[in-house]
């Protein structure tokens, strides 16, 4: 099982341009501890949303790259979402899902995952071109290089300890982060 | 038989949707909408995305918006219910929204379980935020949704027009 820090600090290490959409929670928080980056969308809210940001995104811009990271409860409350990306199989997409296999937020209650929902299947089931898990730490420059370079869309379930870490709180100004980012990633 | 004013109101959406730049359009399937969605699959400036519930389309505008492009959704009033948490991503960030609806649950809705939220759809939109714009006349689509489109790109704020049922003709059960 994987130190979730660890994990997605070894994910965005160099990470260049690569255009990054984190889901509440714990992702979120995750994503910041790996360092403030003005091509972060942190989520606060929008449940289930992440994943279709990460379409949106990555369909306006087919030069980039984009990262969707988040957890197993958002990946569920929006997995119809993976039958939307599958139509349009979007090459520079991917999405990973920091799979603890329980709702961290609300008091560590079992998610589907626990009892053997298998996500990576689902991914797999609606087209996406790679769908695995991983659980070794020793695999995360393999999907670091995925991320950057592998044809998507891809979709990565982290087997990540059941564990809670101290939060790490990026701008919660909705207006301030997509304002940041559209004008990074415009005058870049 | 239609007259030409009453099946060229999906194409004068269309020609504001071309004017303002639209690039994405998210949608779930629908009668009213089919000529719309039609055009928007036919034209290879626009990345048309079939969704498979309609919030799904509020995370497309947003994702969209952040890469520089505009979107527009299209959607029954149905599937505006499935929406109402996903919208507080576009308040939040200040995400422009050009959202297009056809309505069922009014004036002559043959299905009763359409009725209830037909019967909100309009409230609903409002109380998330969302100018919102009746047409009932074919007439009128140009100018209002051209205006209402303009609205919402100049000032990032979220238009929803609804399309009335007696617009795009009352849905005939038998077949």
């Amino acid at each position: 099982m994987l130190d979730r820090r660890d994990f997605v600090r070894r994910l965005l290490i160099g990470r260049g341009d690569l255009l990054v959409v984190s889901g509440l929670g714990a992702s979120t928080f995750d994503v910041a501890a790996a360092g403030d980056h003005p091509l972060n969308f942190y989520l606060w809210g929008a449940m289930g949303g992440t994943a279709m940001i990460g379409l949106g995104l990555a369909l306006a811009r087919p030069d980039h790259r984009v990262a969707v990271l988040t957890g197993d409860g958002d990946m569920l409350m929006g997995i119809g979402s993976l039958a939307t990306i599958g139509v349009k199989q979007p090459k520079n997409l991917a999405i990973v899902v920091l799979d603890n296999a329980h709702y961290g937020e609300t008091g560590m209650q079992p998610s589907h995952t626990k009892s053997g929902v298998d996500l990576p299947g689902t991914a797999l089931a609606c087209r996406f071109r790679h769908a695995r898990a991983v659980s070794r730490i020793e695999e995360a420059a393999a999907v670091r290089a995925l991320l950057h370079e592998g044809e998507g869309p891809i979709f990565i379930s982290a087997r990540i300890k059941e564990e809670d870490v101290p939060r790490v709180l990026p701008l919660r100004d909705g207006y301030a982060i997509k304002q940041r980012f559209v004008d990074t990633l415009n005058t870049a | 038989m239609h007259s030409p004013i009453e099946t060229s109101w999906p194409d004068a959406i269309f020609a504001q949707l071309r004017r303002v730049g639209i690039r994405q359009v998210g949608y779930v399937p629908d009668a009213g909408h089919s000529r719309l969605i039609a055009l928007c699959r036919a034209d290879p400036d626009i990345a048309d995305v079939v969704l498979t519930t309609e919030e799904e389309g509020v995370g497309l505008v947003a994702g969209a918006a952040l890469g520089g492009q505009r979107a527009a959704l299209l959607m029954q009033s149905s599937g505006v219910g499935n929406c109402i948490n996903m919208f507080s991503l576009l308040r939040n960030c200040g995400f422009a929204c050009v959202l297009l609806v056809t309505m069922r649950g009014e004036f002559g809705e043959f299905n009763q379980w359409q009725v209830p939220m037909g019967s909100i759809t309009g409230d609903v939109l409002r109380l998330s935020g969302f100018l919102t714009y009746r047409v009932d006349n074919a007439e009128d689509v140009d100018e209002i949704v051209g205006a209402g489109c303009d609205m919402a790109f100049d000032g990032n704020l979220q238009v929803a027009f609804l399309l009335s049922q007696r617009l795009i003709g009352r849905k005939q059960w038998t077949r």
